[in-house]
């Protein structure tokens, strides 16, 4: 059986649309109001969630995102709440959902189970900003986890050496980081991203989507034309926070996002 | 695992046995690759080593003494204890040694801004020290808490023209500066090198830093056998990220008959969030790019730590500490707050020289150990650095005073 992502890739070239991805800190501001977010994602069209798993260090991550999961974990936010709140999303939505996360957190639940459960739940990929390829491959332990498809990280410095070997080991997408940084909003786009995808794309027939960054619908309009993905993150993640005590959390979600969505589809 | 010699080499990813390695984002697995390679180059090159040489001596003050610690061997009514006094090292620690290397490496590398982490602020202002000497831009991060702790060596930094930014994030101490660094690392990779302080984080900077310190370790051997004729029976350092207790230890390694004794920080007392004792309280994970022992709650989140030392004060240990006590080449304790305080004021008053507070929780392990030992034992202990950076700290705990008003 084909994974949700392979099959949402699948239909997006048949229709050659470019897909929107949003991210989202699992349990910000608390695990209620974290399943109406992405529940109202859904709603304005993203085609797949990221969720991030809440850890104490994340050191890829800029001061939106690094907010996030404090206030998830200052709300009691834990790897099990994460997997359970999927679950829970699972039962009203077919949208493919890829883990965003840190290695220790995986690492003390074990990288197995944790595999076994979240796909059980119902999430398709994980992306491990903290754990390269080549550590998962001399890893017995790390081997042994593959329910999930392993969603692999190029950046703008990966040597072309070393972009052929990483998605090799890649399934799903490949995410393109479209800056030497970590996330959070920036207000122009970074240079050279239709090359590198170009590039990125003469070493395999994955679908690239461009990340880090991105925060406007024109942003996400001039990516769209370059690769086969669009995300969204710290803008979104900026907008929880913003209204983070609102009532109306979903619907200034889904307000902001839909112009987002439009505007990478409008391509 | 049958074909274990001592002290082997990592592996290529910089893995000690099943520690180590190099998880971190890929961003920074370019110039992590670059730093290992050019560092390997540059250890088979004699000008590198020859000017490193002549840097440690006329610069940096080195060799060292091996002070024997002759009232304190009495006192404890055992061991004959020697000190090996880091502290006189020019900026009072035995971090330059390591922030020396690296400055050259950074200078092959072409990089002209370089960035570290400071817990107690030696490192910081060993950074600071060789980044004016050789003319680099210099940007060092540190937890809040302990710019306000060690304000002195944050004036110090300021005054060798290094900028120093505040880090306000978590608890405000050495593991968020770190964090902060690899942010900035991950940002401006291109032009900056990392001056990590200590043997943490990713490959190459376990092995490296070792290396750049396992002088203070080749100088203590040759030092003891001129003097006592004889190696030692234990060797005890304290252990942060354990930069000066592998310097010391390495170059002991093939020693069958010499023992190795790290402290680490037991704070308050081993409860959770109360101390620094990773071996104690800790289990196996993955943090600021290394598999090691560290200090995490049920669902992998790094806890906090605590520990009147700034510069012991962190989640994690080195990766090689952890693999030489797999192997039962190394053991580790640990000394508290207080017992911490104890040595610091008996060996001022008894030796007349003020060890740093990290230094003084080696300083308690062998108080502990000499007395165990007997008149026939003999130990050297890495007196890491001295103690001018914690005087307001330690008068506050000591006299209840607030020296500086
Ligand atoms: C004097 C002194 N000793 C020891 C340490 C602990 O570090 P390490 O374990 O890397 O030697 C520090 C760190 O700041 C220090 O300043």
């Amino acid at each position: 059986m084909q994974n949700r992502i392979e099959q949402m890739f699948e239909k997006l070239r048949t229709e050659k649309k470019a897909a929107f991805i949003a991210y989202v800190c699992s349990g910000d501001p608390d695990t209620e109001r974290s399943l109406e977010v992405m529940h109202a994602l859904a709603r304005a069209g993203v085609d797949l969630i990221e969720t991030g798993v809440p850890f104490s260090d994340p050191v890829a991550d800029g001061i939106a995102n690094q907010m996030a999961a404090s206030r998830a974990l200052n709300s009691g936010a834990s790897v099990k709440k994460t997997l359970a709140t999927i679950k829970r999303f699972r039962e009203k939505s077919e949208i493919p959902i890829v883990l965003f996360t840190y290695l220790n957190p995986i690492y003390s639940y074990g990288f197995k189970r944790f595999h076994e459960d979240a796909a059980a739940a119902g999430a398709d990929g994980i992306l491990n900003l903290d754990l390269p390829p080549d550590e998962e491959e001399i890893n017995e332990e790390l081997l042994q986890a593959n329910m999930l498809l392993n969603i692999r990280i190029i950046a703008p410095n990966t040597p072309a050496e070393r972009i052929a070997k990483i998605v090799k080991s890649g399934a799903g997408f490949i995410y393109y980081i479209s800056r030497e940084g970590v996330t959070g909003e920036r207000s122009e786009l970074a240079s050279g991203i239709s090359r590198q995808v170009t590039d990125i794309k003469s070493h395999t027939s994955l679908p690239v989507v461009v990340g880090f960054g991105i925060s406007t619908p024109e942003h996400s309009a001039a990516v769209a034309g370059m690769a086969d993905g669009v995300v969204v993150g710290s803008a979104i993640v900026n907008t929880v926070a913003k209204h983070s005590l609102s009532a109306d959390l979903a619907d200034r979600v889904y307000n902001f996002v839909k112009p987002l969505v439009d505007a990478t589809k409008s391509v | 695992m049958s074909n274990i010699t001592p002290h082997p080499q990592p592996d290529a990813l910089g893995h000690f046995g099943t520690y180590g390695g190099m998880f971190v984002p890929e961003t920074l697995m370019a110039a992590l690759t670059e730093l290992a390679a050019e560092y390997e180059r540059a250890k088979q090159d004699p000008l590198f080593k020859e000017e490193l040489d002549f840097m440690l001596r006329e610069y940096v003050g080195r060799p060292t003494p091996l002070t024997f610690a002759e009232r304190w061997s009495e006192e404890l009514g055992g061991a004959r204890i020697y000190l090996k006094r880091e502290d006189l090292l020019h900026t009072g620690a035995h971090k330059i040694n390591n922030a020396m290397g690296q400055i050259l490496l950074a200078k092959r590398l072409g990089k002209d801004r370089i960035i570290a982490e400071t817990g107690a602020g030696q490192h910081g202002v060993a950074t600071a020290t060789v980044c004016a000497r050789f003319g680099f831009k210099c940007v060092i991060y540190m937890g809040e808490v302990d710019m306000e702790r060690q304000a002195l060596n944050v004036a110090r930094m300021r005054f060798l023209g290094a900028e120093v930014c505040a880090v306000t994030a978590g608890q405000r101490t050495l593991k968020e500066a770190v964090n902060e660094a690899m942010r900035d690392w991950v940002t401006n990779v291109g032009t900056t090198h990392y001056i990590l302080g200590s043997a943490l984080g990713s490959h190459p900077y376990p092995m490296m830093v070792r290396d750049f310190q396992r002088v203070i370790g080749e100088e203590a051997r040759r030092q003891i056998l001129e003097r006592e004729q004889r190696l030692p029976d234990y060797l005890v350092a304290c252990v942060g990220g354990g930069s000066n207790a592998i310097g010391l230890f390495h170059p002991f390694l093939d020693d069958k008959s010499v023992k190795m004794l790290g402290v680490e920080a037991g704070g308050r007392g081993i409860r959770r969030g109360e101390h620094a004792a990773r071996f104690e309280g800790g289990k196996l994970g993955v943090l600021q790019g290394t598999k090691t022992w560290l200090l995490a709650d049920d669902d992998g989140q790094i806890e906090l730590t605590h520990s009147v030392s700034a510069g012991l004060d962190y989640a994690a240990v080195g990766p090689e500490h952890a693999f030489l006590k797999d192997i039962g080449r190394t053991e580790y304790s640990y000394a508290t707050d207080a017992e911490a305080l104890e040595a610091f004021q008996e060996v001022s008053l008894i030796e007349g020289i003020i060890p740093a507070l990290e230094t003084a929780h080696g300083l308690a392990g062998v108080r502990k150990l000499a007395p165990e030992l007997g008149k026939d034992g003999l130990i050297i202990c890495n007196f890491s650095g001295r103690g001018d950076k914690d005087v307001a700290q330690a008068a506050k705990a000591i006299f209840g005073e607030d020296v500086f008003g």
